[in-house]
């Protein structure tokens, strides 16, 4: 046996212990798909045609235009999930018991990420599949589709380690539920509804620059062959950033002595 | 060593343990010495210190000074080594109430790395010995306080662990589940693990503990077995029965001191309980020829040792919470 296999095994068994929590209270999954799929026949039906419009197409163009975004609002709100979900678990007394106990100490983590990982990719097939069935269209092959799975589940992990660490660093279960919020406002913020050339200077400049926008291009030029130039690096670059800060943050939070 | 080679090492071994909160002295320089095998019970009122003394031995959190061993590892140096030889059933329940009582046992199980026939044969029998077989596929949010509290424990043997600490392991819990839990306590230390159990309740450390110690705002006041501690306090007394009150009035004569129930033929005299005393006290009353039908001796009770220690009742009223 290698040093990293009981990690390995502990953190297999705290995965089917957030898998099983998952699959008896699905009610957070559901919210979880529900609220991006309103979100995204608000913008398809409601003011799909006027900002279709806008650029340069009816409805159907602002379905494809607006999806990745729709996509990656999904992500934010499965990190708020996930925050509450590890504030709610801190303060319960299993882990406690975990703590006695000689298992590896990140296993309660990393169970936590890879579950959330797994449900929030879960949500996101079905926020595609309702996509789908109100006229989104992309072109993408296969190889480009197992493209944006790759770049999805990367950024996922990324902003699911940011999650975790701020579920910690929150003092109760209110405060991890508003922390994650400003990822909402990311897709907003960025090229997710509109393009950002239609913002003014100071706000663009934002929208270039946070790590949704270069996400949502690559997943664009990915599904409809738009020029992807350095934006998937860039979405690349971002994830490995936040995931090993968020990493290091959450760990260092978790081994903070409670009485400290 | 400086131990002489015959004596077995404490289980649990601390030495000036000290905690502050801020400003706030929560442990003071405590010293605890557990023999293996025995039932050690850390006995204080609400707010003494007693889980956080627990929370610094299961290596929760960390102690501001002091020396703690626990199964022979040093605490601060090899926590690891001590959480594999250690069971904790803290104060408040550490179950997950999201998941069965069976998915609870099977939890431990695999985190033990039991395998999967050895695990859920381990979850089996601790259900069954726990009686909890018929609520096992139940949540465990749906339990009752004494099943959380059976099924916390259940949890803490999966490990087979050589020390276990249970912190107020029957507080809350009905006098019938009170003397079950009692009963699995006293079955654990037959099978030669180390009991250290924290209580509020004085008879429940007279009933189960080989030792005893008595924390005081972080201190400790006391320490002994039961009947050492309650030798510690003024209060003990003979109580002698008299078949008529010829014998009643003699025997207060040739004691010379005493106090007379007329109506139920008794005297009461101070004494400390000892066997030297007794003797004295009998050989007097035998000289004179006087009768005494029944003789009963009264130590006093733990509740007096606290009182009389702190100069206030053991058992403050519990604080709101
Ligand atoms: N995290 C904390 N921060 C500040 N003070 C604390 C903390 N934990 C405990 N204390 C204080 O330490 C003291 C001892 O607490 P502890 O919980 O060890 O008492 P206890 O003997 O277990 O009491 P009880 O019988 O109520 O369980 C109390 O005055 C408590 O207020
Ligand atoms: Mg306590």
């Amino acid at each position: 046996m290698t040093a990293l296999a009981p990690a390995l095994h502990d953190s297999a068994t705290m995965l089917r212990r957030n898998l099983r929590h998952m699959v008896r209270y699905p009610s957070l999954t559901l919210m979880l798909v529900g609220m991006p799929v309103v979100f995204l026949l608000l913008f398809v039906y409601v003011f799909g045609a006027t900002l279709g419009a806008g650029i340069g197409g009816g409805r159907g163009a602002y379905v494809d235009y607006v999806t990745p975004g729709i996509i990656l609002m999904t992500m934010a709100g499965a990190a708020t999930g996930t925050a509450v979900s590890v504030s709610m678990d801190m303060v319960e007394g299993i882990v406690a018991r975990f703590r006695t106990m000689a298992i590896s100490r990140a296993s309660v983590l990393t169970g936590h990420v890879v579950g959330s990982v797994l449900q929030t990719l879960l949500s996101m097939a079905v926020v595609v599949g309702v996509a789908l069935a109100v006229g989104f269209r992309p072109n993408a092959g296969p190889l480009e589709w197992l493209a944006v799975l790759g770049v999805l589940a990367l950024f996922v992990f990324a902003l699911t380690w940011l999650a975790v660490a701020l579920g910690l660093a929150a003092k109760s279960v209110e405060t991890a539920s508003n922390t994650p919020m400003p990822l909402m406002l990311l897709p907003f913020l960025g090229s997710g509804f509109v393009p950002t050339e239609s913002m003014p200077a100071g706000l663009r400049w934002f929208a270039e620059y946070q790590p949704f926008t270069p996400v949502i291009e690559t997943l664009r030029g990915l599904l409809f062959g738009t020029p992807i130039g350095n934006h998937a690096a860039i979405a690349v670059g971002w994830a490995v950033a936040i995931a090993l800060g968020s990493y290091l943050w959450a760990r260092r939070l978790y081994d903070r002595d409670p009485s400290r | 060593m400086s131990n002489p080679p015959t004596a077995p090492a404490p289980a649990v071994a601390a030495t000036g343990l000290r905690k502050s909160y801020g400003s706030h002295t929560v442990l003071d320089g405590v010293d605890l010495r557990v023999a293996a095998g025995t039932i050690f019970a850390l006995l204080g009122p609400n707010g003494a210190g007693k889980t956080t003394i627990v929370k610094i031995l299961t290596t929760l959190i960390g102690a501001d000074g002091g020396d703690v061993t626990v199964a022979g590892h040093d605490l601060a140096r090899e926590p690891d080594a001590v959480r594999a030889a250690i069971g904790v059933t803290g104060q408040y329940s550490a179950v997950d109430k999201f998941l069965t009582g069976a998915e609870n046992l099977i939890l431990m199980a695999d985190l033990h790395r039991l395998g999967k026939a050895e695990g859920r044969r381990r979850a089996a029998d601790l259900l069954e010995r726990f009686d909890l077989t018929d609520a096992a596929g139940k949540p465990a949010a749906t339990y009752s306080g004494g099943m959380l509290r059976r099924l916390d424990l259940a949890m803490t043997l999966v490990g087979d662990p050589r020390v276990i600490f249970l912190d107020e392991p029957t507080t809350g819990l009905d006098p019938r589940s009170r003397r079950t839990m009692w009963q699995i306590i006293r079955e654990l230390v037959a099978g030669g693990v180390t009991i250290f159990l924290t209580t509020q309740y004085l008879e429940e450390a007279d009933e189960l503990a080989d030792r005893i110690a008595l924390l005081d705002h972080g201190r400790l006041i006391a320490e002994g077995t039961a009947e050492e501690l309650k030798r510690l306090v003024p209060g003990g007394h003979v109580q002698l029965r008299f078949a008529d009150p010829d014998g009643l009035a003699a025997a207060l004569d040739a004691l010379g001191t005493g106090s007379l129930d007329d109506d139920a033929l008794t005297l009461r005299v101070p004494s400390d309980g000892g066997v030297r005393s007794l003797r004295g006290l009998l050989a007097r009353l035998d000289d004179r020829s006087i009768e005494v039908a029944a003789l009963s001796v009264h130590l006093p009770d733990l509740d007096d040792v606290f009182l009389t220690l702190t100069g206030r009742p053991g058992d403050d009223p519990k604080d709101p919470r």
